[in-house]
């Protein structure tokens, strides 16, 4: 239980694991996560689910090594156990036929743009991508993305592959040239959410975005990844992750994102020294 | 005269000087010496119809083991307390007494006896040492799946495996213990007593699954299928809930909940040599609602300016740990309702306040007013909101089982006599009565445990 089984490196500081769960292989869905903890005075990180596989009982994560905790996920090898290890947790996306879909992926988060991707295009949507990343170096699924999308834009904030800029760039012209979308499903850093959100809510476009809020236990006991969203606050682990973008207060989130930022920089220093 | 004056008064209980409480997280009640335990025994009565027995929710026959202690027979006493009570060295820590047992204390001349501070003793006399009454009646073929590690689950798994049946309990968190673990302070309940109880009942075969969420990774319908024959829900009262007022969500305003489940569960205190999880604890700390007693305290010990607690009438909580609170420089506020938390750039900066009148009603009762004009703002750099928590309904809905549950209280509705909420299912504690106390959720754990006894045999 719990034993990585399978581990790559999509690109600098990006690594794909699989690992071994049976019981959260059998209850996955798309658009679900699970918490997980290094070692035992580790912190509880959610990530998620970028695939599950109940007949081999394994579940795929895709993670970048952004802090002291995932640094120390990414030192795990294949045959090591991950300490503990908790999900499905928070709702399954909606998975059915819109039309017309745009897929808009920022990041280390292009893994769970794919994930949705290709359920929605398996439910036979036609789905239009839209990608991109800071440099090619750190572009990931880019191949899966050119097989399974009709419609592929890339972008790059350095110009080093296609497009030079930002994702919500693209999109947002793509969106002004005319282009309808029956559902835009947007998952990234939250500028790039926030911009796409901006971007479809003139069009009135049904527009969904997947939170990444900071979560301690994410089964609803302690509220710290609460998201004020149409005026009300919700829970992103129980009420979320996905949401109605129109409805999100993304200033907010990102604050919140942000309030452990000081600690964080100790810890890289104490882990460092 | 001086005879007299040792029976009246309780022996006080050692506790840790307020300068070292302060700084750490170190357990503050000492607990009794051999001969402090000796000298407060000998204060009992020992009343021929006891009223502390028939306070206690779990009935220990208190008496009996106060007897024994003064003998000096602490197996004994220890044996006698296990008889009915399977978390012995958390009640002694954590029981209000005051309001349960002790109350009963016909000692009406002189204090009550300390019956927490006894019980404790012998307990912790009884767990050091290993000591165990291993009466388990042969295995009896049927299987029970406990939902909750807290101290309902712990409590009818432990009478569960001693009548011979094989029990599971199935936890969400990575640690077992429930409230226990995640909710009341190492200041108060040392995990390592929290752990020992837990290794007891363990020892008695009962089977602890963590990071199992019932509802998401296994339903109870997939728990019947596996072969369990009958289903115990002691999933608690863990959500919080906020005041619906402006600012809730700005950066640096917690629940108590997360507050501490930071602390006792991630060891934020640690932060950042042994715990990767941090807390924010600046400048001042309001903490708002009668519930926040252990909050506050624990912001003392992260090191806050200055603590307040903000509630309308009665602060909850045991009398020696609310003094406890106070002597460590915990204020305390009532007659006072947050309006509104205030913040610049996206975190907090205080809380706006209004002051609470009582008007006083025909029947003896009060009404609380807010007095117009006299609103204030306390500046606060770390806002902790301490209202009631509701029970989480994740492992209760998913399933078909029809599960009734409570329109708003979200509590989960059972036979009040049999604790059974549908053939076969069960539950006690806070997801029944809504947030309340450790006794009784033992009480109820033990209850259900009958029950179920009788519903495997075909007598319920």
């Amino acid at each position: 239980m719990n034993e990585i089984v399978f581990k790559e490196e999509l690109a600098p500081e990006i690594k794909r694991v699989k690992i071994m769960n049976p019981l959260i292989a059998k209850k996955s869905k798309s658009g679900q996560f699970v918490i997980l903890r290094v070692e035992g005075d580790g912190e509880r990180i959610p990530l998620t689910l970028i695939d599950w596989d109940p007949k081999d009982g394994t579940i795929t994560l895709v993670f970048k090594e952004v802090g002291a905790s995932t640094r120390k996920l990414g030192r795990l090898e294949v045959g090591d156990i991950i300490y503990d290890l908790v999900g499905p947790l928070g709702n399954p996306g909606e998975i059915v036929y819109y039309g017309r879909v745009c897929i808009v992926g920022g990041g280390v988060a292009i893994a769970s743009a794919y994930e949705r991707a290709r359920r929605l295009k398996d439910a036979g949507n036609s789905i239009v991508a839209v990608i991109g990343a800071k440099t090619a170096k750190s572009l990931i699924y880019r191949e899966e993305f050119r097989r399974l999308s009709d419609e592929l834009y890339i972008t790059t904030e350095d110009g080093s592959e296609g497009v030079e800029g930002y994702v919500s760039d693209v999109f947002t012209e793509l969106l002004n040239s005319g282009r309808g979308f029956d559902l835009v499903y947007a998952v990234g850093p939250v500028g790039m959410m926030k911009a796409v959100s901006e971007a479809t809510k003139p069009y009135g476009i049904r527009t969904i975005v997947s939170l990444n809020s900071l979560m301690v236990d994410g089964t609803g006991m302690c509220g710290c990844c609460r998201v004020t969203v149409g005026g009300r606050t919700m829970f992103t682990c129980v009420d979320g992750p996905e949401f109605n973008a129109h409805l999100v207060d993304f200033e907010e989130l990102e604050a919140k994102l942000g309030m452990y930022s000081e600690e964080e920089g100790r810890i890289l220093k104490f882990m460092g020294s | 005269m001086q005879k007299l004056e040792v029976r009246l008064r309780q022996i006080p209980v050692p506790e840790l000087p307020v300068e070292e409480r302060i700084r750490t997280f170190n357990e503050v009640a000492l607990g009794y010496t051999e001969e402090q335990a000796l000298a407060e025994s000998s204060r009992c009565l020992q009343c021929n119809h006891p009223l502390c027995v028939e306070l206690c929710p779990i009935h220990v026959n208190i008496p009996k083991f106060i007897r024994l202690i003064r003998l000096g027979a602490y197996e004994e006493a220890y044996k006698v307390i296990r008889e009915r009570n399977n978390l012995p060295s958390i009640c002694g820590r954590v029981c209000p007494q005051e309001m349960l047992c002790a109350m009963g204390c016909k000692n009406t001349i002189g204090d009550p006896i300390n019956i927490g501070a006894l019980e404790r003793f012998a307990a912790d006399y009884g767990l050091e040492r290993g000591i165990r009454d291993l009466s388990i009646k042969p295995f009896t073929g049927r299987s029970i799946a406990v939902i909750g590690s807290g101290p309902a689950g712990l409590s009818v798994a432990a009478e569960l495996v001693k009548n011979g049946h094989h029990t599971v309990i199935f936890e969400a968190l990575h640690e077992p213990g429930g409230v226990l673990t995640y909710g009341i302070p190492e200041f108060r309940l040392p995990k390592k007593i929290v752990e020992q109880e837990i290794n007891y009942i363990m020892k008695l075969g009962v089977e602890i699954k963590t990071n199992i969420i019932v509802g998401k990774t296994i339903t109870i319908d997939d728990l019947f299928e596996e072969g369990f024959n009958a289903v115990f829900l002691g999933t608690g009262a863990g959500l919080p809930k906020f005041l619906n007022i402006p600012g809730e969500n700005l950066c640096s305003v917690y629940s108590i909940n997360e507050f501490l489940i930071r602390i006792n569960l991630m060891k934020a205190y640690l932060f950042p040599y042994r715990s990767r999880t941090p807390i924010k604890v600046k400048g001042k700390v309001a903490v708002l609602g009668a519930r926040g007693m252990d909050a506050a305290r624990s912001a003392i010990r992260l090191g806050a300016e200055e603590v307040y607690v903000f509630y309308q009438r009665r602060i909850v909580g045991r009398r020696d740990d609310i003094r406890r609170g106070v002597e460590e420089g915990v204020k305390l506020q009532p007659l006072t309702k947050p309006i509104r938390i205030v913040g610049n750039g996206g975190w907090v900066e205080g809380v706006e306040l209004i002051r609470l009148k009582p008007i006083y009603g025909a029947a003896n009762d009060s009404k609380l007013i807010p007095e117009p004009g006299s609103e204030f703002l306390y500046n606060a750099g770390t806002v902790i909101i301490a209202s009631k928590h509701i029970p989480n309904t994740i492992a209760a809905t998913n399933t078909s089982k029809g599960i009734k549950i409570a329109e708003g209280r979200k509590t989960i509705i059972v036979n009040p006599e049999t604790l059974e909420t549908t053939r076969g299912i069960f539950a006690g504690g806070d997801v029944v009565s809504g947030a309340s106390s450790v006794i009784k959720a033992i009480e109820t754990g033990k209850r259900a445990a009958q029950s179920i006894d009788r519903y495997l045999t075909g007598k319920l």
